[in-house]
Order: structure tokens, then sequence, then C-alpha cells
């Protein structure tokens, strides 16, 4: 026989009952919903947090100066700049599991352009800091080493900053100054979006360090050659741990610390928190999914609770389907049409209705949620499997009659 | 009609039911030949194993033991699903209670069948057809079971067991829910497939029904007690249409015409 044939003859027996057909489709319809949304919600989390590890780059550590004991008094973090140039530029030489170490020096002030400014971070950078950042430029030219030679005055500015002086114009080619040093700019950087804290990283303007370090930030703390810290990537693959306790044991050689001594900074490995905020985002989305697959669990119990009293109520149609010629396979695949045509139109419904409870939840609980074809089809080949699944056992309790004792049956 | 072998041969026939300790002996042996185109009415109270040998010889229950060669086929070697087959191809079936599909067309009905025979829609439906208008319901084709009469809804169950084209028909009780009138009709419709060279067994427990046929068997307690054959009932005076057609509550069409 036809499947054809089969799933008219299904359809037909799912409408003689309507209101059944639909209650029991209606668990199926609740735990397909259900997954459907629920991955939403936990796809959405995880994008969050990876939109974020991709802006702060991946693989990173920051390296900070650390608190110095003199005389006794520990001065806290970063009173005294403990970092070199000269660090940064040994880390990635000695150390192969280091792809670059950026050294930075950091700072605020006035940023003005025409009659309008700005208060912004401002960052002394050399040409590694955008490879380590994994950043790149909407428009313009990167920094590069003659400039950072020459203490240039040019500078890279963010969309905040850009946005907050220009407008939406280009502002490449402009001239703004900067704690009233004038600098060209010649690249706009790329949006970034919030770090994990919620800091506007946008809201900064790039200058080459030897600029920053002579004309810009100045001042005592601005030695020679110290910097506020270095930004350092690892290789792509490469043990991040391994690499951050390698770090430390150059950077504790180069400042000549005893042992006994404490580091005199910090290592900062943010990837490694990302990392971990994203697992726990992984578990959260594969929970939601599981809880929501009880649901769906339940929906298929439905179907077969179903299909077995309609095997009992049909009785007879099964034994004169069997005594006019209908083989056990026969009867096995109508009652397994029915289950799975159950389940289909069910989960069909119920991923159109988890699609648009998704949406509702990204609406006003304004939570991201996302939805991808990949759980779509996961849930559909999912109800399609409960069909097969729940309505196997009624469907071969069905194919096993004997056929003059269906006959008989009252 | 001149293959020599009988339709139906059994031998030493036994079946036994278990209820809980005893047994029932249902068939206790029984050896009968039906010959093609032979109209054979199976007698007996209740109980007295009719129709567990009508259930033997239809396929639809295997013997504890004996043989039974249907068509010269031996039945006992084949398996669940060649039963089911032989069913379809050899068999047609019609019961008390019509066992028509609820809910479901006159035409879907009788297509049924073929529709495990596996033959393709156009032509199902032409066949179907082609039975309906030779039981008289050609008008019917699209009702459903509960908008016909009784004596429409067992003409419809025999369009069915003869649609794809079987030698033997087995009745069990064909009359037993039809009035007087509609019996008869029914039996002179049987009578005239079997004119047309079709074997037709009826179990029937009235006397009048057996009439028409031209051999009764009697049964009692799972024994052949009696076997004879007789000139059959008329069911109505040949060649004058019948006076019961008149009174047929079914309509003027003719039920019993041949099949061509």
């Amino acid at each position: 026989m036809s499947l054809l044939a089969t799933l008219r003859i299904a359809l037909a027996a799912l409408r003689v009952n309507k209101l059944r057909s639909a209650l029991t489709m209606l668990g199926i319809v609740i735990g397909v919903g259900a997954v459907i949304a629920m991955t939403a919600i936990g796809a959405g989390a995880q994008a969050r947090v990876e939109d974020q590890i991709r802006s702060l780059g991946s693989n990173l550590i920051i390296v900070l100066p650390g608190n110095i004991t003199s005389g006794g008094v520990r001065m806290g973090s970063g009173a005294q700049l403990t970092l070199s140039e000269d660090d940064a530029a040994a880390l990635p030489r000695e150390i192969p599991e280091i792809e670059v170490a950026a050294p930075q020096l950091r700072g605020g002030g006035q940023v003005v352009f025409g009659n309008s400014n700005w208060a912004t971070q401002i960052l002394g950078v050399t040409t590694d800091y955008l490879v380590a950042r994994e950043w790149a430029l909407e428009s313009g030219r990167e920094f590069t080493g003659s400039d950072i030679d020459a203490a240039a005055k040019i500078v890279l500015v963010g969309q905040t900053v850009a946005r907050t002086l220009f407008g939406e114009s280009d502002p490449v080619g402009e001239t703004i100054r900067i704690r009233n040093v004038p600098h060209e700019i010649v690249g706009l950087l790329e949006r970034k979006g919030q770090s994990m804290i919620g800091q506007d990283q946008d809201d900064v303007v790039l200058i080459p360090i030897s600029t920053a370090r002579k004309r810009v930030l100045g001042g005592q703390q601005v030695r020679a050659r110290n910097v506020g810290s270095i930004t350092v990537k690892v290789r792509q693959g490469a043990d991040v741990a391994h690499a951050e306790q390698l770090m430390r044991d150059l950077l504790r050689q180069r400042h000549r610390l005893q042992a006994n001594q404490e580091d005199d900074f910090f290592v900062r490995n943010l990837s490694e928190v990302l990392s971990a905020q994203e697992a726990s985002s992984r578990v959260l989305a594969i929970l939601l999914a599981a809880i929501a697959s009880v649901s769906l669990l339940v929906g298929g119990i439905g179907i077969m609770n179903i299909m077995l009293v309609s095997v009992t109520e049909r009785t007879r149609e099964i034994g004169l389907r069997m005594a006019v010629g209908a083989k056990s396979r026969d009867i096995l695949t109508q009652f397994l049409v029915e289950a799975v045509t159950l389940s289909l139109i069910g989960g069909i419904v119920g991923i159109v209705l988890g699609a648009i409870a998704s949406v509702l939840v990204g609406e006003f609980a304004g939570w991201r949620t996302e939805m991808g074809a990949d759980a779509v089809l996961l849930a559909f080949g999912f109800s399609a499997a409960v069909g097969v699944f729940f309505g196997f056992y009624p469907a071969r309790k069905a194919s096993r009659l004997v056929p003059i004792e269906a006959l008989r049956h009252e | 009609m001149t293959d020599p072998t009988p339709l139906v041969a059994t031998r030493d026939l036994v079946k036994v039911y278990r209820m809980g300790d005893t047994e029932v002996h249902a068939l206790a042996g029984v050896s009968v030949d039906i010959a093609r185109g032979e109209f054979v009415a199976v007698m007996g109270a209740s109980g007295s194993g009719k129709s567990t040998f009508m259930n033997m010889i239809g396929c639809l229950d295997v013997p504890t033991s004996g043989s039974y060669r249907l068509d010269g086929e031996d039945t006992a070697a084949l398996r669940a699903d060649d039963l089911a087959s032989i069913r379809n191809r050899k068999i047609g079936f019609v019961f008390q209670q019509f066992n028509l599909l609820p809910r479901t067309s006159a035409l879907d009905n009788v297509e049924l069948p073929l529709l495990y025979a596996g033959v393709p829609p156009a032509e199902r439906h032409e066949r179907a057809r082609a039975k309906l208008a030779m039981v008289g319901l050609d008008g019917r084709a699209g009702h459903h079971p509960s908008q016909l009469s009784g004596g429409q809804q067992q003409r419809v169950a025999i369009a069915r067991a003869l649609v794809n084209e079987p030698k033997l028909i087995l009745a069990d009780e064909p009359t037993g829910a039809l009035d007087s009138t509609t019996s008869i009709e029914v039996m002179a419709l049987l009578q005239a497939l079997n004119r047309d060279g079709i074997t037709i067994v009826v179990v029937t427990h009235e006397r009048d029904i057996a009439a028409f046929a031209s051999r009764t068997i009697q049964f009692r307690d799972g024994r052949v007690v009696s076997d004879a054959r007789h000139v059959p009932r008329a069911a109505w005076t040949d060649p004058a249409p019948p006076s019961a057609r008149a009174g047929s509550r079914d309509g003027a069409r003719a039920g019993w015409q041949a099949p061509r």
C-alpha cells in the first residue's frame, strides 16, 4: 500500500475525532514551542557572551603594574608604573606562546573640535594594540612604526568620540585638540560596544605611545619607558594558563624579584573569566532545553496514550482490514503514520508558537533571543522522532492482533 | 470451472480452545470437500463449530491439527502475512454486522481490498464503481454507511467481497441483521453470483436461508452430522421479476441482476 494512501487514511482517522486529535497535538505543540523558545533564549544569552569575548579579543591577558612596598608602606596597585616598554618587547620574544604584547599609557582628558568638546580616555599605544584587541578600522589607516618613532600628532578615534564631536560625518582628516595638543585624525575605529563590566569601549582616542609620553600625558609618573599596562595576546591554540605562568616568571626575573617578594604586577586573564561565563551560559541553555524537553516527553506520552485508546476502540476495524487482506506491516504503518502525523502537525504549530514566544520575550523582557535554523530543524526532527517512538508500541500492538479475535471484539 | 480439484478441501480439521483448565473441542475432526461453483449452507446450533469451520476455511484462524487446502494450496505452512494475501486474493467475506468502516463512503469501503492489493487509484475507483453498480448501488457511492439501510449496507459489503474477483465468498449469517424481505434480496444476490461461477459458503442457523443453497452441511459438537445436496429454493419465479421487488425499500433497482 502506498504511503500516500496510508496518509489519507491517517488524516481521515484523525478528522473523525477532531477535539481529541487537537488536544493530543496540544501536548506536542507546548513541548516543541517550549523547546524552541527556551533554546532561543539560551542561544541569545550565549551569543551575548560570545560577542563580549569577540569585542575584547580572544585569548587576552592584561598585565597591570602592581603595588610596590616602600619602607614598609604598600603603595597599592598602579602607584608606580612598574612595567616598561622593554617588558612588553621581551614577552613575545622570550615566550613563543605569546603572539603580541602591546604596551599602553593611559590617561584622561578633554578632546576639542571646533566649539564642542568631550572628556574621554586617552590611550597611548603601539602598532600591536589593534592586533591584540582584534580591532579593525571603519575608515582611515592604522599607525605605522614610523608614526610611533616620530611621535606623530595623529589619532584614531572611537565611535562614541566621533559621534559626539562630528555627528554622522566622517572625521578622518579633521584635526582635534587633545589636552590642547592638535592631532590629525587618521582613522575611525570600528564599534566595539560595551565591555563585560558595562564600560563603553568606544569612548576612547588612540595616539602613538611616544606622543602620549612626550606631548600629551607627560608628568613625573610617565618616565622614560614605563607603561600603564600591557595587553598580551596568546597564540591561538596555545594553553593560556601556561603562557600566563611563563609570563609571570619572566616578569619576576626581569624585575629582579626575590622569591619572598610579591609580584610588582598584576595579571588579569579576562578571557578566562569570559569563557567561564560562556560555559555557564551554555549550561543555562542546555538546562532550559532539557526542562522544555520534559514537556515534549509528556506530549509524547499523551500521543501514546491516545493511540492505545484508538487501537482498542478500532479493534474491529483492524480485524476487518486484516480480513480483507491487510498485512501486519500495513496496520503497523497506518497507526505509525497516524502518530507521526499528530506529532508533526503539533511540531509545526509548536515551532511557530515558539518563534512568536521568543520574539515576545525579546520584545518585552528585553532579553536577547536567537532562533537558528538548526533549532527549528532539530525541533521538527525531534517531534517526528517522538511520534515514531511513542507511536510504535500502540502500532505494533495493533499489527499483532489476531484477525478473528479482532473481528469479534465488542 | 473445468478444474477438478475441490476449491476447499479439509482433512481431519481439529481446533481446540483452551478456556482456563478445560479444553473445548470446537472442531473435532472435520473432513469436507467443496467443489468449485457450489453454493453451500453450513448449519448448526450455536457452539456447534460452524463458525469455527468458517474461520478456518476463511484463513482467519489456523487449525490445531489437520490440513486445509484452498484452491489446491496447502495453508498449513503459511505465515500470517501469506494468509492475509490469500484472503485478499481468493476470499470475499460478508458478515452479519456488515463490518463497513464508519464515516467512510460506500465507494471507499468497496475499494478497501484493492488498497491492500496495491491496485493504483484510478483502477481502484473504476472496479469499485463497477461492483457497486452490480449490486444496484451505483447512485450511492458517496453515501456513508449511516446513510444507508441495512440491506443497502449488506450489498455494499457484498460489493466489497466481490471487488478483487475472489473464488470463494464466505458469508457468516449474512441475513442475521436483516428483515425477511431484505434477507431474500440478499440471498437472491448470492444465488446470482453463484450462477456466475463463484463458490459460496453461507453460515446460518435458519432453515429458510439454508434452502437457497444447493447443499447443506449440518454441524453438531464440532462434527459434521449430515451433508446433503438439494434443489435450491428460488428467490423468485424465473424469469419474471419477484413480487418482493415491488415491496423493496431499497428502491427499484434490482440487486440481483446477474453480474456481467
